[in-house]
């Protein structure tokens, strides 16, 4: 690949999650709002439910689920919303050829811009329970930034390329990433799980994510093997995403 | 002899129908999905050959489903041939329809860039451009408006000259000149005579035979797939 067509498809992908991060803010005065208010939202219903009424035994329980809330809304966001990135563009992949890939990968840029934009929020619940983040972040952080965003491009490409052809594919993936939801331990630990169950939610692609992620966040650590882990689910997915988009793409324009 | 920018040889197009086959067939009956894939193929192109050469403009006419658009997609790229090859010549611009690929809660501007880069300048170039584009789209202040306020004839001013300003080779106008007040018409059609003149090939598909024979040199007639005949206007 020469110069030019690497400035190129930069200039692509900068103007088309620049695109998607506008429309966000431009649709409503209170866009950061909204985006944070969502896994707020959840976070203080499961702390009624599962804190107050139920009486889990979880220290910390709001840095609990926070930690995990905001990770796993742009995973979320980014599949469920990646699903529609090439419908929603139907009337350029009928009439222009680019490198169509880039649709999926503006929108999870735009959430793994959000979810960036949301860690003071974090920091902020990180202070009420007195803790300070560590200089460990600067590089944990972008190490943690890595898998996730594989993951999130690897299943939206997936579900994208795949939703051209079966339309009934979007209120499947919203059925599955429920499902997902549950299978993660976003609200409750891993050494709740039954011993029978375990395997269950641990071979989840998600899990192994998600823990880590409120590791960081809670003890400023990172567990190696569900590192290694996640590295290794997210490359299964992002090659399974890319060569069904490859085998799928060719009629895209077609079908659409 | 000149240059050749679009040459087709005995290309072929079908079409499975996929959409009119949902999921649930694919789960329940997967043996009598693919016999109905089969059975639903809509051959949309038969064995059609011709070329065009460099600087000419060349028309398509026909009914519809005659394969027009289909043409198109091929020349374009976005669809690729069953059967036979394709081989095009130099840098392709489509003329998009009304505001496709423009996003209604952006300007008029930032549309411009967006659009432009997707049809495959560098941000660079458009910089470069900005002023010639929105000149020739005759917006004035409007361009810092969100295109959402435009109106019809607006937007294919807009659309018009960001194609027009990607120093295509090879233009492909879906009938697009149907918008647009009379004025802005003559201007486009202006602008594809300055276009001709300098050696861009012009791909125009178009209903109304008068439009085409007036900017084509030479034009296609086809019907439910096949190629009737090739005049010269």
């Amino acid at each position: 690949m020469d110069r030019k067509t690497l400035i190129y498809y930069f200039d692509l992908i900068t103007v088309l999650t620049k695109k998607e991060i506008k429309v966000r803010y431009k649709n409503s005065a209170l866009g950061y709002v909204w985006s944070i208010a969502n896994p707020l939202m959840y976070a203080i219903i499961f702390y009624f439910v599962f804190k107050i009424v139920m009486k889990f035994n979880i220290k910390e329980y709001s840095l609990f689920l926070i930690s995990g809330l905001f990770p796993w809304q742009w995973i979320s966001n980014s599949i469920t919303g990646g699903a529609n990135s090439f419908i929603g563009n139907a009337s350029l992949i009928k009439k222009v050829i680019f490198p169509r890939f880039f649709l999926p990968l503006a929108q999870v840029l735009n959430d793994a811009f959000h979810f960036i934009v949301s860690i003071p929020v974090i920091m902020v619940f990180l202070l009420f329970y007195h803790r300070v983040p560590s200089l460990n972040w600067f590089i944990y952080l972008p190490l943690m930034l890595i898998p996730t965003f594989l993951i999130a491009y690897g299943f939206s490409l997936l579900v994208a390329s795949m939703n051209i052809f079966f339309r009934d594919f979007q209120y499947i993936i919203g059925l599955i990433m429920t499902l997902l939801f549950y299978l993660t331990p976003v609200f409750y630990d891993m050494s709740f799980v039954p011993k029978k169950y375990k395997n269950l939610v641990l071979i989840n692609p998600f899990t192994p994510l998600i823990t880590n992620w409120r590791e960081l966040f809670m003890h400023n650590n990172l567990n190696f093997t569900n590192y290694a882990l996640s590295i290794l689910y997210s490359i299964i997915v992002l090659v399974i995403g890319f060569a069904v988009y490859k085998k799928l793409q060719v009629r895209f324009a077609e079908v659409i | 002899m000149s240059e050749t920018a679009i040459e087709f040889n005995h290309v072929q197009k079908i079409y499975y129908l996929y959409t009119s086959i949902g999921f649930k067939e694919l789960l329940l009956h997967p043996i009598k999905y693919r016999r109905e894939k089969r059975k639903r193929a809509l051959i949309a192109i038969n064995d059609i050959t011709f070329s065009v050469k460099k600087g000419e403009a060349f028309g398509l006419t026909g009914p519809n489903g005659s394969g027009k658009s289909t043409i198109l997609g091929l020349i374009a790229g976005v669809l690729k041939p069953d059967r036979g090859t394709i081989k095009t010549n130099g840098r392709i611009a489509p003329l998009l329809e009304l505001g496709a690929g423009f996003h209604p809660e952006l300007t008029g501007r930032e549309n411009i860039v967006l659009n432009s880069i997707i049809l495959g300048m560098t941000k660079k170039e458009v910089e470069k451009k900005m002023d010639e584009i929105i000149e020739f789209s005759e917006l004035g202040d409007f361009v810092d408006q969100p295109i959402r306020t435009y109106s019809s004839g607006m937007l294919a001013r807009l659309g018009f000259s960001v194609a027009v300003h990607i120093d295509p080779e090879i233009l492909l106008v879906d009938e697009i000149l149907a918008v647009g007040d009379e004025n802005f018409q003559k201007k486009c059609i202006d602008k594809m005579m300055s276009f001709k003149k300098n050696g861009v090939t012009i791909v125009f598909v178009s209903h109304s035979t008068d439009q085409v024979h007036k900017i084509c040199d030479r034009v296609a007639r086809l019907e439910k797939g096949k190629l009737l005949s090739i005049e010269n206007a």
